[in-house]
Parts: C-alpha cells; sequence; structure tokens
C-alpha cells in the first residue's frame, strides 16, 4: 500500500526505519517538527539523503561559511558558491566554471565504475552552470605501491577515468597520483571538470516562473546507488563493505556524451529556463533543490518517471542516483522544440511536473499526494552541526619530532644515493602509466597536460586566450599542521598555474577528512578550512566552490587529511605558455626564491626514513606573489625558455624531472651554502628553477631586479654532458635518470 | 575550387571538430554531416572521424557502419569518392567491408594515447599522395582496439597488391606486421589508427606531421 501524505496524518504512531537510512533520532523529531506529522516513507527516504552528509554538509557548513564572510573583492566572481559549480570571468566575454568533487567510497568498493561515475558526476555538474565542459583532471590517493590491494583500485580507477573520459572527448590535461599507507582502505578520487561559455549563456537551477514544465532526460531510472549518498558516504567503512556494492552507479559515457551536446544544443537556443543535474540523492535533490531555489514550489507525478526496471518502489525511484540524466525547466512554448533536440539525440525525455507557486514540492504517485513538503527543509535547512573540536593529544609529539636527528648525505655519493631513491619512489617516478590511458589531445585546444606543471586549454582560436588549472594536495604537511598545510597545498597550485606563465585568478578546493565525529579529525577539518580561506585572502583570488568528503578512514584510522585544491589561471596568448622542457645547449639555469633547511614533512623524510614529524615548511604569501608575477612576465617577453617549481624532493627532483623530460644534459654549480643535503632535498616555498637562453638573459636579470625576486645563478644547459652533473658532488646519467624515472608504479 | 569533405558525426563521435580544423588548415572545406542524413550535400571527399561511435557497443564501428548515411557513404566509396577512416572510422570501414580485417583489443589491453612513429608505405592513395615513399611521421594514437588483425590470406594480399599504407615504427598494439593504415584496391578508401588530425598545429598536437594527409585530399603541391 501506498504511504501517503492523509496516510501518514492518520497513523501517527507507525514505527519508521529511520535509523537504518541513516538520520539520527533528533533528526527524525526534526522532521516531525517541520511536517507537524510524521514523514510518508517517500519524504522519510528524501530527508535521510538531503540530510546525509554529502548533500547537506552537516557537519562542515559552519566552517565553510569561512569561504564566503573572507572572500576577497573579486571582479572575476559571476556565479559564487551555493550553485553546482562557480564561475569566473576570464575576459573577453567568456566565462569559465570549474568544480573538484570526490567520489572515493564508490572507487574503493568497485573502482572502474566508481571512478568513471566520479568523471560523469562532476562533468554534468559543469554542463548544468551551461557550459561546454573542455577538459578534466583527477587527483588520486592510493594505498603504498606494494600494498596488495593496491594494484586493483589503480588498475580499476584509471581505467575507470579513461573510460569514461576518453569516451566522453574531454582531454584529461593532469592531476596528481600518491601512494601512502592511509589510503589503503580508503583511496581518494576527486575529478574535475573545467567547462567554458559566454556570460549570458550561464544557467542557474532555480525554477522562477510558475506554469513552466519539469523535464527529464537522458537515461530511463534504474536500481543502482540507490541510498548511496547515506550508506556509502555517511558510515565509516569495515568488513561488511562488500555487501554495499549495489549502492554503486553504473555508467554510460555514451549517454553521457548524448546529454552534453543535447543540453549545449538546448541552452544556445535559449530553451533552458534553468537546469540541474541527477546525481547524489536523484529526483529527491534536483526537484527540491530547484523548488527551493525559485518559486519554492513544484508539483512532480512520479510515475511518470521513464524506468528501466519496473520493480522499483517510488521511495527507491526518489532515491536512484542512476547516471546520466539531467533535469530541465522549460517554459510550455519552448517544449516541441526541445523535445525534437531530444530526439535527435536518440534521448528519452519526458515532462515529470511543472512549477508552482504553492511554497510546497508535491510529489504524486497514480493520483495520490505522497509527498508534500517545504523544499527549503529538505534542501537547504538541513541539520547543522557544532561537531566537537579537539586538537589530538599526540600533535605535539608529532611536531616535536623534526628530521634533525634523521641520518643525512653528507657527500656525493651519499646525496646521489638518496636522490636515485626519490626519482625511482611511485610518488615521484614517471606517472606515464596512467597518462597514456588518457586522451590528451581530443578537440584540439590542448595546450599543455601532463606532467606539465600546469594542464593549459585553449579558449579562444581567434584570440589565444587560454586557462590553465592545477590541482594539488599534500597530506603529509597537513597532518603536521593542517592550517598551514592547506596554505601550503593552495601555494602549490597556484604557483604551479603561474609557472606556465598564467595569472592565478580563482580556486576550488575537495577536502577529503576522516570521521567528523573524531574531534581529532574535526580539529584538521577546521584548521584547513580556515588555513585555506585566510591564504585565498592573502592571494586576494575567490575560492569559488568546494566538496567535502568525511568518513575517509578505517576502523578508528583516518587518511591523512587531504585537502586537494584546484586553481584556475588565465592566459591572454597561449602560445606564450612555458613549461619544464628546455632545448638550447648553453641556456643558463637559475634558481628563484630562497632555500631554508626545511626537510620536515619532506618526501625525503619520507621515502629515505618512513618519517613524518616536525613542522611544514614556512609559506610566504608575498614571495609566492612576486614569483608569479615574475612568471608571467617571463611568458608576455618570452624570456625564459623553460621553468619548473619546486615542491616535493626539492631542488635536485626538479632538476632531475627537467632533464629528464628534455635529454638534453645539464651542469650544475652550486653556490657554497646550497651544497647541503639539507638545501638540496628542502621543500621550502615559494620557488622555482628557470632556464633563461642568452638571449634573455638581461632582460631576466632587470626583471628579478626590478620585482625583487631573490636568485642565484646555478648552472647552464650543457650537451655536452650526459644527464645531470652537479660540480664537485654527484652525475648521473641519462640512461640512469630514465630507468629510475621508469621504475614500476605497484609491485 | 576548394575541395569540399565532409566530416559525419554520429552519436558518440569525439574528434569531428578536430578533423574539420584539419582539413580547414590542408586548405580544404569542412562541411558537416549527420548520420540521419541520407545525402552526402555533394562534398568531394569524406571523413568518418574518431570517438566511440554508439559507445562502441557491440563492437567498436558495428552500428554506426549500419547508420542512415552509410549507405550513400558505401555507394559512393565504390564509385571513387576518397574515404578516409581515422580510428573509431577505420574500425567503420572494416564494418561496412569496404576495408578487410578488424581491429582488436591492443595488446596490453589498455587504452593507449602517445605519439607514435610511422612510416608511409603507399603513396599512391587520394589521402597519402603527397609524401614520399617511405616518409616518417610522428602521430598520436589513442585507441583501446588498434590491433590490426586478418586472415593470412587476407595479409598475403594486402601485402602483395601493396595496400599497406603506412606501419608503425614500434608497434604499439599488436597489429599484425605493424600495420596502421590500409587501403582498398582502388586506393581511395583508406583506414587508418593514428590521428592524423591531430598532428597539424604544433601548439596543441604533437607536432605537424599530419598535415600531408589533409594536403594530399586538398589537391596541394609543392
Amino acid at each position: 500500500m501506498v504511504d501517503t501524505v492523509s496516510n501518514a496524518a492518520n497513523t501517527p504512531e507507525l514505527m519508521q526505519p529511520w535509523q537504518k537510512l541513516g538520520l539520527k533520532e533528533d533528526e527524525y523529531l526534526k522532521i516531525k517538527e517541520i511536517l507537524g506529522r510524521r514523514p510518508t516513507a517517500a519524504e522519510l527516504a528524501m530527508y535521510s539523503v538531503m540530510w546525509s552528509e554529502h548533500c547537506s554538509y552537516k557537519s562542515s557548513k559552519v566552517h565553510l561559511r569561512q569561504f564566503g564572510e573572507k572572500q576577497p573583492d573579486s571582479d572575476v566572481l559571476l556565479v559564487g558558491i551555493g550553485e553546482n559549480a562557480g564561475v569566473v570571468d576570464i575576459g573577453d566575454n567568456w566565462a569559465v566554471t570549474f568544480k573538484v568533487e570526490s567520489h572515493n567510497h564508490p572507487s574503493f568498493i568497485e573502482p572502474y565504475q566508481g571512478a568513471a561515475t566520479g568523471i560523469g558526476g562532476i562533468v554534468r555538474d559543469i554542463l548544468a552552470m551551461g557550459a561546454r565542459p573542455i577538459a578534466v583532471m583527477d587527483s588520486l590517493r592510493f594505498g603504498s605501491s606494494d600494498a596488495t590491494d593496491t594494484a586493483r583500485v589503480l588498475n580499476g580507477v584509471v581505467s575507470g577515468i579513461g573510460g569514461y573520459g576518453n569516451s566522453l572527448g574531454l582531454p584529461n590535461i593532469g592531476g596528481e597520483t600518491v601512494f601512502h599507507p592511509s589510503y589503503a582502505g580508503n583511496p581518494l578520487v576527486n575529478a574535475l571538470c573545467v567547462g567554458v561559455m559566454k556570460h549570458d549563456q550561464i544557467l542557474t537551477s532555480g525554477a522562477e516562473e510558475v506554469g513552466d514544465l519539469v523535464l527529464l532526460y537522458g537515461a530511463a531510472t534504474g536500481g543502482d546507488g540507490i541510498g548511496g549518498v547515506s550508506v556509502l558516504a555517511s558510515e565509516v567503512f569495515d568488513e561488511t563493505a562488500s555487501t554495499a556494492r549495489p549502492s554503486v552507479q553504473v555508467g554510460d559515457p555514451f549517454m553521457e556524451k548524448l546529454l552534453i551536446e543535447a543540453t549545449l544544443e538546448m541552452a544556445r537556443a535559449n530553451l533552458i529556463e534553468a537546469i540541474q543535474d541527477l546525481g547524489g540523492a536523484g529526483l529527491s535533490c534536483a526537484t527540491s533543490e530547484m523548488a527551493s531555489n525559485g518559486t519554492g514550489g513544484m508539483r512532480i507525478q512520479l510515475d511518470s518517471v521513464p524506468l528501466r526496471d519496473n520493480t522499483l518502489s517510488l521511495e527507491e525511484i526518489l532515491m536512484s542516483e542512476s547516471q546520466e540524466r539531467m533535469c530541465a525547466i522549460i517554459a510550455p512554448d519552448n517544449l516541441n522544440q526541445v523535445l525534437e533536440i531530444c530526439e535527435k539525440w536518440d534521448l528519452n525525455a519526458t515532462v515529470i511536473g511543472e512549477v508552482t507557486d504553492s511554497n510546497s514540492l508535491e510529489i504524486y504517485w497514480h493520483n495520490e499526494l505522497i509527498v508534500d513538503v517545504p523544499p527549503r527543509t529538505v534542501a537547504h535547512e538541513g541539520p547543522v552541526y557544532q561537531r566537537p573540536i579537539q586538537r589530538p593529544a599526540e600533535q605535539d609529539n608529532l611536531i616535536n619530532n623534526s628530521t634533525s636527528s634523521l641520518k643525512k648525505p653528507v657527500n656525493g655519493d651519499e646525496i646521489k644515493s638518496d636522490l636515485l631513491k626519490l626519482i625511482s619512489h611511485p610518488n615521484l617516478v614517471d606517472k606515464g602509466w596512467i597518462t597514456e590511458q588518457y586522451d590528451r589531445y581530443v578537440r584540439g585546444d590542448t595546450v599543455l597536460a601532463a606532467p606539465d606543471d600546469a594542464g593549459m586549454i585553449r579558449v579562444d582560436r581567434k584570440t589565444g586566450k587560454g586557462i590553465a588549472v592545477s590541482l594539488d594536495g599534500n597530506g603529509r604537511y597537513c597532518k603536521l599542521d593542517p592550517y598551514l598545510g592547506a596554505q601550503l597545498n593552495l601555494a602549490e597550485a597556484y604557483r604551479n598555474v603561474a609557472m606556465s606563465g598564467a595569472r592565478p585568478i580563482a580556486i576550488t578546493n575537495c577536502l577529503n577528512f576522516g570521521s567528523p565525529e573524531d574531534p581529532g579529525v574535526m580539529w584538521q577539518f577546521a584548521e584547513a578550512v580556515t588555513g585555506l580561506a585566510d591564504a585565498a585572502l592573502e592571494f586576494d583570488i575567490p575560492v569559488t566552490g568546494g566538496n567535502v568528503s568525511f568518513y575517509n578512514q578505517t576502523g578508528d584510522v583516518a587518511i591523512l587529511p587531504t585537502p586537494v585544491v584546484g586553481v584556475l589561471g588565465v592566459l591572454d596568448e597561449v602560445g606564450k605558455r612555458i613549461n619544464r622542457v628546455y632545448s638550447t645547449s648553453g641556456s643558463k639555469v637559475y634558481l628563484l626564491g630562497e632555500t631554508k633547511p626545511e626537510l620536515d614533512g619532506s618526501i625525503w623524510a619520507e621515502i629515505v626514513h618512513n618519517h613524518l614529524g616536525g613542522r611544514p615548511p614556512a609559506i610566504d604569501f608575498a614571495a609566492e606573489k612576486i614569483l608569479a608575477r615574475c612568471m608571467r612576465n617571463f611568458s608576455a617577453y618570452r624570456i625564459a625558455e623553460a621553468t619548473h617549481d619546486l615542491s616535493d624532493g626539492g631542488l635536485l627532483v626538479a632538476l632531475a624531472e627537467m632533464v629528464y623530460d628534455s635529454g638534453i644534459g645539464m651542469r650544475i654549480d652550486l653556490p657554497d651554502e646550497l651544497q647541503t643535503s639539507e638545501m638540496l632535498f628542502s621543500e621550502s616555498s615559494a620557488r622555482a628553477v628557470v632556464v633563461v637562453s642568452e638571449f634573455g638573459d638581461n632582460a631576466f636579470l632587470q626583471l628579478c631586479q626590478e620585482l625583487a625576486q631573490p636568485f642565484s645563478y646555478i648552472g647552464e644547459i650543457d650537451e655536452r654532458i650526459d644527464g645531470l652533473l652537479v660540480t664537485d658532488l654527484f652525475a648521473i646519467s641519462q640512461v640512469e635518470i630514465l630507468s629510475c624515472f621508469s621504475s614500476p608504479l605497484t609491485t | 575550387m576548394t575541395t569540399r569533405v565532409g566530416v559525419i558525426t554520429f552519436p558518440g563521435t569525439l574528434d569531428d571538430r578536430d578533423a574539420a580544423t584539419a582539413i580547414a588548415l590542408g586548405g580544404g572545406e569542412a562541411v558537416p554531416l549527420w548520420h540521419k542524413d541520407k545525402d552526402l550535400n555533394g562534398v568531394d571527399a569524406i571523413v568518418l572521424p574518431g570517438g566511440f561511435s554508439y559507445g562502441d557497443y557491440l563492437r567498436a564501428g558495428a552500428l554506426a557502419s549500419v547508420s542512415p548515411i552509410m549507405d550513400a557513404v558505401v555507394d559512393s566509396a565504390k564509385e571513387g569518392m576518397p574515404v578516409l577512416g581515422i580510428c573509431n572510422g577505420f574500425q567503420m570501414l572494416c564494418e561496412t567491408g569496404l576495408l578487410p580485417g578488424a581491429l582488436t583489443r591492443n595488446e596490453n589491453l589498455n587504452f593507449i594515447c602517445r605519439p607514435e612513429l610511422i612510416t608511409i608505405t603507399n603513396t599512391k592513395t587520394s589521402w597519402t599522395n603527397f609524401f614520399q615513399p617511405n616518409t616518417e611521421l610522428l602521430i598520436p594514437i589513442k585507441n583501446g582496439e588498434g590491433c590490426y588483425q586478418i586472415s593470412d590470406e587476407g595479409l598475403k594480399n594486402l601485402e602483395a597488391k601493396g595496400l599497406v599504407v603506412a606501419r608503425y615504427n614500434n608497434n604499439p598494439n599488436g597489429s599484425k606486421n605493424d600495420i596502421a593504415a590500409i587501403c582498398n584496391e582502388a586506393g581511395n578508401v583508406v583506414g587508418i589508427m593514428p590521428h592524423p588530425e591531430h598532428a597539424v598545429d604544433g601548439l596543441v598536437g604533437a607536432g605537424v606531421d599530419g598535415l600531408g594527409f589533409f594536403w594530399s585530399i586538398a589537391g596541394v603541391t609543392v
């Protein structure tokens, strides 16, 4: 029997499975209070998914507010936090939207589909802004490369990202892959998508006009991913995880490609009033958010939703996370044209309801009212928690356990031996095995892609205007100091974008943490968010959106706190981009920025000594900004032949990477103060290597002087040298470098 | 007269835009065609672009090969119209029977995207007449099913008649006899697994070695 609204009113004492659906008792009571009666089964299903951590941000909301409150004055922000994705102005009437989202839990259970649908979901978010998706990136974390399960997860995730993204015709332009034991039971799969449109093509999700039609189009609704958001993203993982398999959605990239083309054809013909993708919480989310963002009223005939499984209950239809579906608000006059476009692309399209002024989301099942709720209470007025925050007791021990007592390499042979260890380690080797499984060429506008410091896409073929994006995280730094660590993550992404010559203009993030019910984890989270918000203010660029993934822990052990930060930059002429490949023997090699003996939290400490302790490198916002300004000028005036930022592994690793990519030898003559291992493996921030040809040298020196950019001359490109020669210390041949960087990712 | 080259978009086609760009850079005029069209809009030649038409469901290229427009493509090809099938387009040409053999999963079972060196071994086709014999080209491959397979007898026939158009210098996918591209006996229909349309602009592709295919069809001479 269908549990109708009137039935609910008449049977107040009926026991309901709120606990099984992941609701807490006070949350259930709050629902009763809002409705003035018990919820129907359908209403309960909706609230349970929409009030889940994943959809409601109930633990993170109080902290995330800082991104809005500390927003720097910005003239580039066109759409801010709260819509499917933020939108920024890049000039010439172009608007860019970008966002990262996690698909961590599904990717552990079923790596291929988990990762594939992660790409699918973020691409639909970008599409829902009215933008043409133009590129994807991914930030991945796996357990140790030699752990038994890593190969399964890694292979599945990489083929899932490739299988889905390649089929959509979206170039994959970079990202990162990191191995660490803490991610063994909780891999991180964070997918970023970037899209472009003209200013007047921006779409939002508010259904504003009474009488407009609610159109559901794309795939038919099936039984996949039901309750995925509440079951998967809100419970700590344990051995029972394998039973959760049906909760992972199954992707159909072909359908998504059709969805992209059909949606953009409708949007460009101005046939869409508002639009929302169906992702987490499916129809429950789309209908309640669109109503809540608009007039506040909507009437839906749930029985008109096309199904691919006729045995689904109405609650399951409401909660299903079947992929490749979109919901658009269409003016009645435009319906025929919209249906024609859907037919052209062989897509199912069904009117499932209309916009009303009732201030209520009413859902009918064969003419019986089964949902009658104020949509705001579902979509936006979910519970908000001030979770307890407690700096972990062991944090002091962690900080006091610095690298000062570790044995450092003292002579050339020892330094070389450590360098070889670093560049043979899965975290630093060539990731070509992964990136070659992704299409980087499609759409014909990819200017830079992995392993370049940032990915770059040409946006305007006439003017050459383009965008650069980098996506970076560093769990080690964040474990030691989540506030500073998050700032260093942002600084690295900012610097990577700057390396290409682009001007950083916007930030997005994906915050991956353990259980919010653990006060220690909550402390990490609060610190990281505050750090990021403060750093955005210092860099003077806005945070345009983000995503939170909690419960990344196995038992009591949480992952390293891993905020992943994306920075978007703009370059007026992509032809002036710089990468890390040099070609001219005789060009000079400079180190920009100041090096301090900062080895705490470094990848050297991790790889050579399996050590994590001390304080991460200091941050200097002014120095980062000056460095970025230098890079912009190097690009604009074509002063630099190659640039590469210094991060994991410090100077020697950066030089080895440049030699590896360029294939021409390099002779390094270090100034005395840089000749110690503390300086050579230091990860001091705000640094870069710049290669300058003889034609650029005067301008280079003049510019550094003008901008007060610290620099040291450290050597020369020299084709007579085989590989990397560091005078008085060591030499590594091209063959050695090649064999190290070609080491396998997993054993 | 500018050569008008039709670029057919199927559902799931991805490299149509890139093919059109390459045709224009090569001196031709790209004419977009839709797979549900019945006629070819008077074009002089056809490119079947890369991608995952119909999601590669059933078999790569199989469903696209029976799209409404393909009747006209097959008829015109038999009458001598130049047709270039790139990647997924090559798979379609094999499915229609215009070219022999089939493309199967890469030897390592992974999708592979990287520039590969190939050598042009037949310069008599409509799409390779610009090249000198044995020219080496750097052209990106990007596919999961690029392993060219054919019966021993069919292979013998291809080799005997000189129908192999290009070979990989370092076979990346297990293709028989390192085959990267083949043509029909008339030389008007060419199927190629690497993507010459992604080697026409050094800023955004792998060099410019692919331009020769589009110069060939546009009738550019030097």
